[in-house]
């Protein structure tokens, strides 16, 4: 059987590099995979969690359908913000869009 | 090694190596079919911790829904950024380093995981009626379906909303 160790370094891993994703690229829907995986990540890290510890009850499936729902409302939003910037002030690049920085 | 240690292994060198392809391809369509291949790599891990159920949720809201929504507006906004530019900005090595720290906290708490052996699940797998009935009992879990519910119709509007065509004389 797998170690539940395995599970949780993968998970590390693939948040981490997720994290470098939104930290480093210019284009801001790169950015927005960027949290995709992290959120992945994530949710590999409850199932995993819920499968060795818990798996007597339903809440770690359940956190990880909310945590999907969030992901889809989060990219819908996050994609209409994107194409209403770039009609605007054509750009998607994330450090041009400095309209709130001062 | 047994075969699943085999099968995760591979899964989650194919995982990983996308992950890291997603992050550094110049472009941006590419990527996004690269995400693909990270999201179904989950997807197989998902079945491996015997819930195939998230497998197929994974794969129909995941790879259906969010990263073919990904990848049409990498195209509707292709015109500003060519594949050409540079894709990561300059305080990149600054962040690869703030990474590798966090990744290197992250296993340093990891190292301290119980040892635990995944308990034998009493129904073969969670089975999609219990799930179903949990997600709308009371006693259950039908507040946060509800709340989940509430914020995927509100994104949506709202989605809906800001990326409207702005009116004329706007």
């Amino acid at each position: 059987m797998v170690p539940l160790s395995w599970y949780l370094a993968l998970a590390a891993g693939l948040f981490t590099v997720g994290l470098f994703g939104v930290l480093a690229r210019r284009n801001a829907i790169a950015i927005l995979m960027g949290i995709e995986l992290m959120l992945n990540a994530v949710n590999l890290n409850l199932l995993a969690f819920w499968r060795y510890l818990w798996s007597d009850n339903l809440t770690g499936v359940v956190f990880i359908i909310v945590v999907l729902a969030v992901a889809a409302a989060e990219v819908a939003v996050g994609l209409a913000l994107i194409i209403s910037i770039y009609r605007r002030r054509s750009t998607v690049i994330a450090e041009e869009i400095d309209l709130l920085k001062w | 090694m047994t075969g699943p240690q085999i099968i995760f292994l591979a899964a989650a060198a194919v995982t990983l190596i996308a992950a890291i392809m997603v992050v550094t391809v110049p472009r941006l369509v590419h990527a996004g079919l690269w995400l693909i291949l990270a999201l179904a790599g989950i997807a197989v891990l998902f079945i491996l911790l015997d819930n195939g159920f998230l497998a197929v949720v994974q794969v129909a809201i995941y790879i259906d829904a969010i990263a073919i929504l990904i990848i049409i507006a990498v195209m509707l906004t292709r015109a500003v950024m060519s594949d050409t530019d540079p894709q990561i900005n300059r305080m990149w090595l600054a962040s690869a380093l703030a990474c590798l720290f966090i990744m290197a906290g992250l296993l340093g708490i990891v190292a301290q995981a119980p040892a635990a052996s995944p308990s034998e699940l009493v129904e073969a797998e969670v089975s999609m009626d219990a799930l179903g009935r949990a997600l709308v009992d009371v006693d259950g879990f039908i507040l946060p379906f509800e709340i989940a519910s509430v914020l995927l119709v509100a994104a949506l509007v709202g989605a809906i909303l800001v990326a409207m065509t702005p009116a004329r004389g706007d």
